[in-house]
């Protein structure tokens, strides 16, 4: 099987680590992949906050550089969902329409594609501790994809998963409201941080690295000892 | 109160806010405990996702047709003897009220919770007129008490406040002397209360929904005393927002089970009353008079543009008992009688964006709040969109942001430059990097590190290693 991966910005520059465990889990399943270098950013930092003008040429870029793409594929929810939406943005350019249409349904998410496409749930990974995990908002909610981690991880052999406390609430992230509402993101991520600590779990893992560089970063700061992993970390793991 | 109550700027109020430890407990347990409830009601009602579908479909019908249901409604009331007053704005509506009850010579008026007469100022126009107001719903009751201290939540306007505070506000205003549990505070409400029905000349209710087809108000409460309100005092006057109407007895029936399982977990409250008319000849209590205001107060104006879904809003807060932002700021952040997601939406709709911009910005887009909504508004979709006016067509955010999206907009665009981007800030950031981190960023990143530590750019970004160990393409 064919995959183009959108590697997001936060993993090209922050966390290639992770890109690299997801190329190594997608391989051993058997893809092909590929890396279509025009890829910078899906648009969402200047969407959210409202500049959808702003944003549509970085979205324009993405079409583009995915157009010969049989499947996307991409270690984040957040922006996975931002793909999905590039429909509604272009509702009325009927130039651009169909061809975001395009690429909004051949994107998955990471597990998503796992579970959904691979139908694998079982990828061999083992991992020794307890761990708790994070449902990140976009991925969940919007994108759907709430189930598919949850079967990825009980495979994980030797991981313990316990249920985080209130794991429904936002942990404060939102992009650049966690720097424009900083008195409001703290509040939220603090108790974010605590509900993951009472777990006593030594993993907290998540599938948007924006919601883990937000989490982990504050659990660093205020010095809790709690280790931040993304998803296709945990999967790639043989320890 | 009217909509806007506070003077202070929203950073403001949200610092104030975030280190009332009191507010943010009572806020934390309220939410959770109505979380679970709400849950299970879904659960037990079953297919809670068609019921919700159906809801949407009611309320969108309404809309689509609110001429038509509004003119239905106000024959039918005028049919049973009532008088219908369609009032343009928030003083139209208070003022009518205010002449109505002056007409009747009435002193002493008895109102069951109502957030629409918060919206159109109404207490302070009739305390004005010299009029006697008292709230008789518990939560308004001890606002009232409490120097008008105003909702924070349009559901339990009082959540804010814990026993202990409750408590110390009726000792000091009513001279209470026993202890915090809820039964014996409640209690104590009830026999001050009682006596106020029985003198009252006026009565003041909200309306849930009116019913087009019979001319019929609705209240949906646990505690009784709108009924009360609605069948001791001889004139009864009920002020509805437009939007409030449904075609018949089928759809209520629709909407109040989703209303009172998302409100409060609970599959119906303890009373759900529905009046239709005066007193007929025979009866033994209801109103000799009977007027109904409906309010507009700048709803037309939300029809037919894309926010007309958030007028679908049966006001059941289940968005803010789910809103994280919400959760740790409480309602009073919001400076507006409607708070949280709904709040966030609608108050500057109704309001304006010169008191309340920043609301649409107070939230992740988490989606929380449009997952609750048992009519399916899009709330999250409609925070995106009056960010999109704000900056796009108003203008009104700082240049320096304006200008940073502007670069945003082409670098974002381009490999070249995002490649060169990348690379820079990696050389540029080494000297800040310690351990893998950055604990004092320079420029805008000092936001992020006042609160956080922030990822060293890697020496190698994913798409160099890629190349490397795959090649190119
Ligand atoms: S927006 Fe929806 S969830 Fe919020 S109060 Fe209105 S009906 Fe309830």
């Amino acid at each position: 099987m064919k995959v183009s991966l959108f590697i997001t910005c936060l993993v090209d520059m922050f966390y290639a680590d992770a890109g690299k465990d997801m190329v190594e889990v997608l391989e051993r399943q058997g893809c092909e992949l590929s890396f279509p270098k025009g890829q910078v950013c899906c648009g969402q930092p200047a969407y959210n906050s409202g500049y959808v003008e702003n944003s549509k040429s970085a979205m324009k870029n993405m079409i583009k550089t995915f157009e010969n793409a049989e499947y996307v594929v991409t270690p984040s929810g957040s922006c996975a969902t931002m793909f999905k939406l590039y429909p509604d943005v272009f509702k009325d350019d009927l130039n651009w329409l169909p061809r975001a249409q395009e690429l909004a349904d051949k994107t998955y998410e990471f597990t998503q594609f796992l579970v959904n496409v691979l139908q694998v749930e079982n990828v061999g990974a083992k991992l020794t501790g307890k761990a708790t995990y994070h449902p990140s908002c976009h991925m969940t909610r919007l994108l759907g994809a709430s189930e598919e981690p949850k079967k990825l991880l009980n495979q994980v052999e030797g991981l313990e998963m316990i249920p985080l406390p209130n794991a429904h609430n936002c942990c404060g992230f939102g992009g650049t409201f966690s720097v424009k509402m900083g008195d409001i993101s703290e509040q939220m991520v603090d108790e974010k941080v605590n509900s993951a600590i009472v777990t006593e779990a030594d993993y907290l893992i998540g599938a948007d690295c924006g919601c883990l560089m937000n989490i982990g970063g504050r659990a660093e700061r205020v010095g809790k000892p709690i280790r931040v992993m993304h998803i296709a970390q945990v999967l790639n793991s043989n320890e | 109160m009217a909509m806007k109550f506070s003077k202070k700027n929203f950073t403001d109020r949200t610092k104030e806010n975030i280190s009332d430890d009191f507010m943010r407990q009572a806020v934390a347990s309220a939410q959770e405990r109505l979380h679970g409830r709400r849950l299970d009601a879904a659960e037990e009602l079953g297919s809670w996702e068609e019921w919700r579908s159906h809801g949407e479909e009611i309320r969108q019908h309404v809309l689509e047709n609110l001429d038509f249901y509004l003119h239905q409604l106000s024959e039918n009331v005028a049919e049973r003897g009532g008088h219908v007053f369609f009032a343009k704005t928030a003083e139209e509506a208070s003022d009518y009220v205010r002449d109505v009850i002056k007409k009747k010579d009435g002193k002493k008026v008895v109102k069951s919770k109502s957030m629409v007469t918060e919206e159109i100022n109404l207490n302070a126009v009739l305390e004005e007129a010299g009029c006697e107001v008292i709230e008789t719903d518990l939560g308004e009751y001890i606002l009232q008490v409490d120097d008008h201290d105003p909702p924070s939540h349009i559901v339990a306007p009082a959540l804010h406040k814990n026993r202990e505070q409750i408590r110390e506000v009726f000792e000091k205003k009513l001279d209470y002397h026993k202890t915090s549990k809820p039964e014996e505070l409640a209690l104590h409400a009830r026999e001050k209360l009682r006596q106020e029905f029985l003198d009252a000349d006026i009565g003041i209710t909200g309306c849930n929904f009116a019913i087009a087809e019979t001319g019929s108000i609705s209240l949906v409460t646990n505690e009784g005393n709108a009924r009360l309100v609605s069948a001791l005092p001889k004139t009864q006057i009920t002020v509805m927002g437009m939007e409030r109407v449904v075609p018949s007895f089928e759809e209520f029936e629709v909407l109040v089970s989703l209303l009172t399982r998302s409100a409060v977990g609970q599959k119906l409250t303890s009373y759900v009353t529905a009046l239709t008319g005066t007193r007929d000849e025979g009866d033994v209590d209801g109103p000799e008079e009977f007027h109904l205001v409906i309010v507009d107060n700048g709803r037309s104006e939300i029809l037919g543009t894309e926010f007309q879904s958030v007028l679908q809003c049966i006001r059941c807060a289940a968005c803010v008992n789910v809103c994280p932002v919400y959760r740790h700021i409480g309602g009073h952040s919001y400076g507006s009688i409607y708070s949280g997601p709904i709040g966030a939406v609608l108050s500057p709709l109704l309001g304006g964006y010169d008191d309340f911009k920043e609301l649409p910005f107070a939230s992740t887009l988490c989606g929380a709040c449009t997952d609750a909504c048992p009519v399916k508004i899009p709330l999250h979709e409609l925070l995106h969109t009056h960010r999109r006016i704000i900056v796009e067509e108003e203008g009104r955010s700082p240049i320096s942001e304006r200008l940073a999206m502007k670069a945003f907009g082409i670098g974002a665009a381009s490999n070249p430059l995002y490649s060169m981007g990348s690379k820079v800030a990696s050389t540029a950031m080494k000297p800040l990097t310690k351990n893998d981190r950055i604990s004092k960023g320079p420029g805008p990143l000092k936001d992020w590190t006042d609160l956080r530590e922030f990822p060293a750019v890697g020496n190698t970004r994913f798409r160099d290693w890629f190349y490397d160990q795959k090649g190119g393409k």
